[in-house]
């Protein structure tokens, strides 16, 4: 996520509908490669949202687009139906009954720990989620490595030097890609800026309205943060506590291989190491509580597998350049004038049929 | 205080054999505004960049030869025969270029080979030719990273200031952008190189290597315009071609065998042709490859792309490339046949770079290697 960009003319033109004659301004979030992301309302005013559009990339042949365009939005919201737990994907067939066993075990198992899908519609190429309060975690950690430095004074940070809280928060993250991978689902872009802090004490913002706040003062349109609070109901959270969502499946698989589940904690391992070089030691915490958290899905042998095939990721992650020694012998050339001229190279090994029986005639040097 | 230099190179990490020699001026010369000397067509004509403060010199490049190996249609060419070709032709094309030229042996500095990554047994004639003229011409040898040539050369000749960089030939394809004096690779292919995908289909379609199966199949696919269905493997920053490869050639071996009676699936009157899959296959990997750029260039923040390497020739590509750049304020650098295509001059110019910052490779050092990372070459001519 980056800093939201002021809404520029020709973006308003490209709003689908319902949103390009939408009473509430859309304020621009983040801007991908792949998707424009906005704050808004859906179906009422009082429900905040985030809305996903990928927009038609004319570089690409018309089919193609829409083809990828419409599979991946309902990619992403399968994967997003079928954790919350929503619709008929929660136990087969349209009954909404809980089922005990299956809780936490594939459908429904991270309801409250990502976005609840609200609506879609694959032709106009946009899906829309419900909005999360807060912060990302990766401005958590920047505030809990601030406090570091600071020495833990400041408000709500116990802990020598703030590290327990960071600790915590980091066994919170671990846990819950282990929830997320125990239900059959692969992130797939793994970073912390793809995880949200949601402040415990926020009630689900369910009303613009009834905070006092003034309801016909125009929105702002330029954020400064992406935690955006348009009237808090708490303090600015200051502590690194709350519940850790998650967000941004916009390249998430359904999978269970261990490989997949390895290589989605490699893609954070580097993520998180270049983001928070401070913390990089800290990062065994997360892959602690991934295999041994009390909250993770993949706790003991399943997620012991996948921390051993995270090893092999590592090795495989940069394909080894072989910088082999291979030494060659060039003889002097009998019966040949330019003998003298042939380099002679002191080597123990030959190789293959490049030289044999080649001799090079060079220019002279004159 | 640094004089002119001049540095030969040797290229021929796959089926074409290159020899350049180029002319680095002093730094005394004042950098000129764009020549009008019209270069297009001259092989040792003057390249000016926009002038800026931190570009590349100005190069001169005083010869540019290459000759390539051809395998017939239908085949591939083999590290074996391509090595005897290189071996047979490499004297002759020294001998052309210094003619060319008209230097002396006084004023050469050093001579540069591809140190690697790439075909085995090919990369050895031309180190062996390398370590040769080192020994009889008494020059010091600079061993180049074969990517970081094409990158170096792309950048010298469009002047192009710091683009995320899209390399994509027969046995690379990477996503490149330069960052603390490494090529960092952001995105790459994860089995074969594209280049490689379309020299195959290619063979599966009997379609001729001369020049190149690439060329051969963006001509054929101007005239198709039927888009098939198509595995679309982009993975993250990363993309995968033999998915796509195995389906393609599956689809040829049915043309082959449908003998026209496969129809356009839209209308059901139209054949599907040779053609048509040219162009399902270009608008395919293309679109891959434009992705996973503008992926880099958002994660970076920048709006240039550069496209270096045989398949980027593809004017296609290029197109598509440039309306991605467009569209998010940026532009698109790219080069012609002479640069993208494998050649030495870009050997000669990449090494002589790293010279002048004193690097050099010792005699006992100058082997030869199928793999060898872009990020690997620090890349201490540039801050």
């Amino acid at each position: 996520m980056t800093e939201p960009i002021p809404l520029s003319p020709s973006a308003h033109d490209r709003l689908p509908i319902p949103f390009n004659t939408s009473p509430e301004p859309l304020v621009l979030i983040a801007q991908g490669a792949e998707s424009l992301l906005y704050k808004t309302v859906f179906l009422s005013l009082s429900q905040p949202a985030a809305l996903k559009i990928r927009p038609v990339k004319k570089w690409r042949h018309p089919t193609l687009d829409k083809r990828l365009t419409r599979a991946r939005i309902l990619a992403e919201a399968r994967v997003l139906v079928k954790l919350s737990g929503e619709g008929i994907a929660a136990g087969g067939g349209g009954r909404k009954v809980k089922d005990p066993k299956r809780e936490g075990e594939g459908v429904g198992g991270m309801r409250g720990l990502v976005p609840a899908v609200l609506g879609l519609d694959w032709e106009g190429g946009w899906l829309v989620t419900e909005w999360i309060e807060g912060g990302t975690i990766k401005e958590a950690i920047y505030r809990g490595s601030r406090a570091r430095t600071m020495g833990g004074s400041r408000v709500g940070l116990s802990g020598d030097d703030g590290v327990e809280e960071l600790r915590g928060l980091l066994r919170k993250m671990g846990e819950v890609v282990g929830k997320l991978h125990a239900c059959g689902v692969v992130h797939g872009d793994l970073t912390t800026s793809n995880m949200m802090l949601r402040p415990l004490t926020t009630i689900p913002d369910k009303s613009f309205e009834s905070d006092g706040h003034d309801e016909t003062s125009p929105q702002p349109s330029v954020a400064a943060s992406a935690s955006m609070q348009p009237q808090p109901t708490t303090t600015p959270n200051d502590s690194l506590s709350g519940d850790l969502v998650l967000i941004d499946f916009g390249l998430a698989t359904q999978s269970v291989s261990d490989e997949d589940r390895a290589v989605d904690l490699y893609v954070l391992e580097r993520a998180f190491g270049s983001t928070h070089p401070r913390e990089e030691e800290l990062f065994a915490c997360v892959l602690h509580a991934y295999a041994h958290g009390e909250g993770s899905g993949m706790k003991g042998k399943p997620g012991k597998t996948v921390i051993r095939k995270l090893e092999d990721v590592r090795m495989r992650g940069r394909k080894k350049s072989m910088l082999g020694r291979v030494d060659v012998f060039i003889g002097k050339c009998e019966g040949c004038q330019h003998g003298p001229l042939l380099a002679a190279f002191r080597q123990h090994l030959l190789i293959t049929e490049i030289l044999v029986g080649h001799h090079y005639h060079w220019p002279a040097m004159a | 205080m640094h004089e002119m230099r001049i540095a030969v190179g040797l290229e021929g990490s796959a089926n074409k054999l290159g020899v350049g020699i180029i002319l680095h001026p002093s730094h005394d010369t004042p950098t000129d505004p764009p020549s009008p000397h019209d270069s297009a067509h001259s092989d040792d004509g003057a390249f000016h960049p926009h002038s800026k403060q931190h570009s590349s010199p100005p190069v001169q490049i005083l010869a540019n030869l290459r000759h390539t190996f051809l395998s017939p249609p239908g085949t591939g060419f083999l590290p074996k025969d391509t090595a005897a070709h290189h071996r047979r032709w490499v004297v002759r094309l020294v001998r052309q270029a210094m003619k060319q030229a008209k230097v002396r042996l006084e004023d050469i500095d050093c001579i540069c080979y591809t140190k690697g990554p790439g075909m085995g047994a090919p990369l050895g004639s031309v180190a062996i030719a390398a370590r040769t003229l080192s020994q009889l011409w008494d020059k010091p040898l600079v061993g180049v990273n074969h990517c970081v040539g094409h990158i170096e050369m792309g950048r010298a000749i469009t002047g192009a200031e710091n683009p995320v960089v899209l390399y994509v030939s027969g046995g690379n394809t990477q996503v490149i952008a330069y960052s603390a004096q490494r090529y960092r690779i952001f995105g790459e292919a994860l089995d074969v190189a594209v280049g490689n995908c379309l020299d195959r289909f290619a063979r599966v379609l009997h379609i001729s290597n001369d020049p190149a199966p690439g060329y051969n199949i963006e001509q054929l696919a101007k005239t198709g315009n039927v888009l098939l269905e198509l595995p679309y493997a982009v993975k993250g920053m990363d993309v995968s071609f033999s998915g796509i490869l195995a389906r393609v050639e599956e689809m040829a071996k049915k043309l082959e065998a449908s003998n026209g009676s496969w129809l356009d699936p839209e209308t059901n009157t139209s054949p599907i042709t040779k053609s048509d899959l040219c162009f399902t296959l270009q608008e395919t990997v293309f679109a891959m490859l434009v992705e996973i750029t503008e992926r880099a260039m958002a994660h970076v923040g920048a709006a240039q792309v550069l496209i270096v390497g045989g398949v980027g020739c593809n004017e296609r590509l290029q197109q598509m490339m440039g309306i991605m750049a467009e569209e998010r304020g940026g532009s698109v650098y790219a080069t012609d046949e002479r640069f993208c295509i494998d050649n030495g001059i870009m050997i000669a110019h990449a090494g002589l770079l790293a010279h002048k910052m004193g690097f050099e490779t010792q005699l006992e050092d100058s082997t030869f290697t199928q793999r060898f990372r872009t990020d690997e070459v620090l890349v201490n001519w540039r801050d």
